[in-house]
């Protein structure tokens, strides 16, 4: 009884083997496409990287750009960060911690405005600093809090306290990253290869972080400070397009023309409704 | 090598028994008024896979050492098994697992069958990478709308609250730690705001997912024993993996009486 | 066997080259070896990542040699960052599951000699078993691959509960490309099984020699036949939600990820899916899965138990029912996993019955290993060792599924190290000591030779005790409510449990350490153990009746007539204390 049943099942399978083949390789090849789909990469996104012959600056004729961010009619309130899942962090502030974004000086102007030259310095060859832009970890804050970087400069993170951070860089352009940094771990190196205003970044683990940074394809960038003054040095003479970023209050451009070894004077002015 | 098995299984037997017996390292101190049925279920489960425990790693010991093969021993008995005994012991077990279920349905029952608690304080909860936050309705009773496109963490508004347009967000008091006043029933609402989280507090025996897209109630109320252990503070820990921060995405549960609750609460809304 | 039959073995080998002989061969024992030494380069490579979890747990700050170098991301200067420990127990979880404790029990073991237990000379379909060891192998590249990546392997655990794995990688490191990969590698491996399992179970029900009816089948080949039964319903549906996530990753589908999400501040821009279908699905397929991976083992000790004890099996039918009853409940009680999800309580009793119900087959299996011991003749070998340790292993990690099976202990005990106690003596370590004692026992009939069994012995106690020492002080760690897949233990209730997690490590390292003595005895025994005999134990069933190793052709064509169940130990009035399957005679009294 078994013996017939095994030459049956014989049989029966060497009948079917040449079928199963096809199915075998239709499932190989649906494995295979979806390997395909999963790790195609989608094609870089600007290649406006037509050669120009660069020009070097004559020192002796630049300008330069001086002004002041202002910021007109009611102060919008200023949120609160809580620190309370972390002591460490809670233990360096004493009073209350309130949110940066959307801060504005007792004088009333701006703090933490990326100003920068957008536009018409193309076509002039910069050497890349050497020194690398310093972003520390204080008190779970980001400190600076806005701060311009050049393409390809570094970007030093150090950590002042004693927790966990990680620094996690969400930009559309550039390579992302989420790095760990425990206490008193070394310092981390970065560096963005694309200009990109502006790179959000963000500790997760403490979520109020937050950090902005520009990446510069030129040098002529800068962030007002509690003033909210900022100059521009060493503008080759011509016309440019400068933009003044900040978080809370949007962007504004203004066109300006620079004569050799002149200062221009350019404020921006922001005001609350703008957001 | 049959002796030492046996002793190795004894000794096993022993010192499992000995740690649990001791109670060496235990549950955690119990702070919640549905606990108490949870910690008994416990001890009777314990009591009952312990007896099963013992009687088959010293059966099995035991075994090893009677039935070594040696010089002098005969045959082995030749028996195919032992249909009544296989039914009973099945019927046993069947019996002690089946037993266990029913008497732990009911405390489930209690836990989550049942509705809000009239008077009960209603917090939300919400979890991201890597932090709780909670939500208190304030004076009004209720909770403002959440905006997707207004949750700002960099500037504490951690819901996505308009609290300009919205008249029920205006009086809501977000905080960072889950403080909770005694002998109250409480009514949480979890939610998550990016990948799934859960909220744990071991001495509050209550763990509940945090799903994205869901609103999941949790309610219990804290005993006065809370107040007695480190100055009424437990950390509330996430048990679902949610990222690099998983280990240390916390808060405190803050567990006051009743008229301390309404201070602190009075400070939260001021400072919002 | 005949010189002219030899000779024609030989001179075919000669023939064909090492490469048909091997890459392409179709031969079920060939396939069987392969599959082996592929869980034994996993298991090694898993308990490597779980030594450094160990390291890392009990000392964070801990700097290992070379790490920094193979791993500059993950482990600067060698200490390891969270999300490299995140990667590492993603990484050992899924080759320890998927790679070594599906692979062993059932493929490696199951295809050498299912068809020589049943007395058939091949698998069913030889060309489609081929296929799925070239499937899981390139499976297993697939998964490796995510430590060449930028951000390396994922970090979500093998449950891959989305939308963590599903937002790609904004969520955090290692859920890009690497988080891609696994669940590629992982739909792979889905089929590769399924081929597997339908040429198991078609071997099973249509190629058992004459007189091998199924209740004279072995209870290793029950095992076999009812695991495949639960790989091929369990598998397809990973498969499927396997092909989902990927979709949602890269296709923008949103089966899985829900509406108005924000991940570190971006807004996701799915909508209306589901993450609790991902936990239904995964857990559809995964506690059918941890059945996958004892069941077998579950066969081999009952084999063994009465093999070494020389005595039937006790009650072989409430055995062979209580394997059916296993594998049947086992896709009832997925909800378990889920008693805190966010599913609706009143499906947590329903679920909560189904798993104590699924309880008692078990209960009975444990009862009947010690009816079988009782009144038996023990003969202590090395796989002999390993079995009863299985069965003590079996129990510890069994009984703690009592409190987890009931929702408001889980609720108390759910993701904490007293769950990582529970499946990993239940369903890792005592998986893994039927491994070990199916190497011991069936070592002679793959490869000719004996295992040394000094070494095995000293390796038994290394391990046995090891074990007890990592996985049992997991259950305190769980009372206690320390949390499972932490990668340090920062909060200030857990710090006390540092020194149990510092003893836990030792243990592991001392066990890991053991392994180096099975594996240097398994490869010294290939060369230089000595010869085998046909039949090395006095076992019954009829791969003992081949020469040792078995040969090329197995049965060569000729049909084996099996007159006897397979554990005819002791029968009275028998010539030798054992009876082999084909053996014609009047005994034993039916």
């Amino acid at each position: 009884m078994r013996l017939t049943n095994h030459s049956r099942a014989a049989s029966w399978v060497a009948e079917r083997r040449g079928r199963i083949t096809p199915i075998v390789i239709s499932f190989i090849s649906v494995a295979g496409v979806l390997l395909a789909a999963a790790c195609a990469r989608k094609p870089a996104g600007d290649t406006n990287t037509r050669p120009q012959p660069k020009v070097a600056i004559n020192p002796d004729t630049v300008g330069k750009v001086t002004g002041t961010v202002f910021f007109e009619g009611p102060r919008p309130p200023r949120g609160v960060i809580r620190m309370d899942e972390d002591p460490v962090c809670a233990a360096k502030h004493p009073g209350p911690v309130y949110a940066e974004d959307g801060a504005v000086n007792d004088n009333g102007t701006l703090p933490n405005v990326l100003v920068y030259v957008e536009q018409g310095a193309e076509r002039y060859a910069f050497s890349a600093p050497a020194d690398p832009v310093t972003l520390d970890q204080n008190g779970c804050l980001y400190v600076p809090h806005v701060l311009g970087i050049r393409v390809g400069q570094r970007l030093r993170i150090v950590s002042s306290d004693a927790t966990m951070h990680n620094i996690h860089a969400m930009p559309a352009k550039n390579r992302g990253w989420n790095l760990s940094q425990a206490a008193g771990a070394a310092p981390l190196e970065e560096a963005f290869s694309r200009p990109e205003v502006i790179i959000p970044v963000k500790c997760n683990q403490h979520p109020w972080m937050r950090a902005y940074v520009g990446v510069m394809a030129n040098p002529f960038f800068a962030v007002t400070g509690s003033d909210g003054a900022f100059r521009l040095e060493g503008l080759p003479p011509g016309e440019y397009t400068v933009a003044a970023w900040t978080a809370t209050f949007g962007t504004q451009e203004k066109r300006i023309a620079v004569p050799p070894r002149g200062t221009v004077r350019l404020d921006f002015t922001f005001r609350g409704s703008e957001r | 090598m049959a002796l030492a098995l046996s002793l190795a299984l004894a000794l096993v037997t022993a010192v499992t028994v000995y740690i649990f017996w001791r109670r060496l390292w235990w549950l955690p101190v119990d702070i919640s008024r549905h606990g108490r049925g949870i910690d008994q279920q416990f001890l009777l489960t314990l009591a009952v896979c312990g007896g099963i425990f013992i009687a088959v790693q010293l059966g099995l010991a035991w075994f090893v050492w009677r039935y070594r093969e040696r010089p002098g021993r005969g045959a082995a008995v030749y028996s195919r098994g032992h249909p009544r005994l296989e039914m009973l012991a099945m019927g046993v077990a069947a019996a002690l697992f089946i037993g266990l279920n029913l008497l732990a349905y009911r405390i489930w029952a209690e836990m989550h069958f049942t509705g809000e608690s009239p008077g009960a304080l209603r917090i939300e909860v919400q979890g991201e990478q890597f932090a709780f936050y909670f939500r208190y309705p304030g004076p009004d009773g209720r909770f403002g709308p959440v905006h997707v496109d207004k949750v700002d963490d960099a500037t504490g508004n951690f819901f996505g609250l308009d609290r300009e347009h919205d008249a029920d967000s205006r009086d809501d008091i977000v905080t960072a730690t889950l403080a909770v006043p005694v002998n109250r029933p409480i009514e949480l609402r979890l939610r998550s705001r990016d990948v799934g989280h859960s909220f744990y507090v071991p001495e509050l025996r209550v763990q509940q997912d945090m799903v994205p897209g869901m609103e999941i109630p949790v309610h219990f109320t804290v005993t006065g024993e809370a107040l007695k252990h480190n100055g009424g503070r437990y950390e509330i820990v996430c048990t679902q993996l949610c990222g690099l921060g998983h280990y240390r995405m916390r808060a405190f549960l803050q567990v006051m009486t009743e008229p301390d609750f309404e201070k602190w609460l009075a400070r939260q809304a001021a400072a919002q | 066997m005949s010189d002219a039959r030899q000779g024609a073995i030989r001179a075919r080998r000669g023939a064909a080259g090492f490469i048909r002989r091997s890459v392409f061969s179709r031969d079920h024992k060939v396939i069987g070896q392969q599959y082996y030494f592929l869980a034994l380069f996993s298991v090694l490579a898993g308990m490597a990542l779980s030594v450094l979890m160990r390291l890392h747990l009990a000392w964070p700050k801990a700097r290992v040699p070379l790490l920094g170098g193979f791993s500059p991301a993950g482990a600067p200067n060698g200490v390891m960052t969270p999300e490299y420990y995140l990667s590492l127990m993603t990484i050992h979880g899924t080759l320890m599951i998927f790679f070594v404790l599906t692979i062993a029990p059932q493929n490696a073991f199951g295809n050498y000699f299912l068809p020589l237990q049943l007395g058939a000379s091949e698998m069913a379909f030889p060309r489609l078993n081929r296929l799925s060891f070239w499937i899981t192998l390139a499976a297993l590249g697939v998964l490796l691959a995510s430590f060449l990546v930028a951000d390396g392997p994922p970090i979500s655990g093998w449950t891959a509960y989305p939308p963590l794995s599903a937002v790609g990688s904004i969520a955090g490191p290692g859920e890009g490309s690497g988080q891609t990969l696994w669940i590629v590698s992982i739909s792979l491996f889905c089929v590769a099984s399924l081929f597997g399992a339908v040429n198991f179970i078609v071997t099973v029900l249509e190629l058992r020699t004459e007189g091998m009816s199924l209740m004279r089948m072995p209870l290793t080949a029950w095992a076999w036949f009812v695991t495949a039964i639960l790989t091929l319903l369990s598998f397809a549906v990973l498969l499927v939600a396997g092909v989902m996530l990927i979709l949602d990753r890269t296709g923008h589908t949103s089966f899985f990820v829900p509406g108005g999400l924000i991940v570190s501040d971006r807004i996701i821009g799915h909508h209306g899916g589901s993450p609790l279908l991902w936990q239904h699905l995964f857990w559809f397929f995964g506690h059918p899965e941890v059945y996958i991976a004892i069941l077998p083992g579950m066969g081999l000790v009952s084999h063994l138990l009465s093999t070494f004890s020389r005595k039937p099996v006790f009650g072989y039918r409430a055995m062979v029912y209580a394997i059916i009853a296993i594998g049947f409940l086992g896709f009832t009680v997925w909800g378990h996993h889920m008693f805190v999800s966010g599913m609706n309580p009143y499906s947590g009793f329903a679920f909560s019955l189904m798993t104590m119900a699924i309880a008692v087959p078990s209960a009975v299996k444990t009862f009947n290993w010690l009816g079988t011991l009782w009144g038996g003749k023990l003969r202590l070998t090395t796989a002999m060792l390993f079995a009863l340790g299985f069965v003590s292993l079996f129990v510890s990690g069994g009984l703690s599924g009592i409190f987890l099976a009931q929702p408001p202990l889980d609720a108390q005990l759910h993701a904490t190290y007293f769950v990582v106690g529970h499946f990993h003596l239940i369903m890792g370590v005592a998986a893994i000591f039927g491994v070990f004692a199916g190497t011991f026992f069936w070592f002679p009939k793959m490869f000719g030779r004996m295992m040394n069994e000094t070494w095995g012995k000293i390796h038994f106690w290394i391990t046995f005790v090891g074990v007890y020492a990592t996985f049992l002080p997991m259950y305190f760690l769980g009372l206690e409510g320390d949390v499972r897949r932490y990668a340090e233990l920062a909060d200030k209730f857990l710090i006390p449990l540092i020194p149990l997690h510092r003893f836990i490590s030792v243990a592991a390292f001392v066990t890991a350490g053991a392994q180096v003595i099975f594996v240097a005895n398994l490869f010294w025994s290939l060369w230089r153990g000595p010869r085998a005999g046909p039949n090395p134990w006095q076992a019954t069933t009829l791969e003992w009746t081949l020469p040792s190793p078995a040969p090329a052709d197995d049965f060569a064509g000729r049909v084996p007539v099996v007159y006897h169940g397979a554990y005819e130990y002791g029968v009275p009035g028998a010539e030798a204390d054992y009876v082999m399957q084909d053996a014609a005679g009047p005994y034993p009294a039916p």
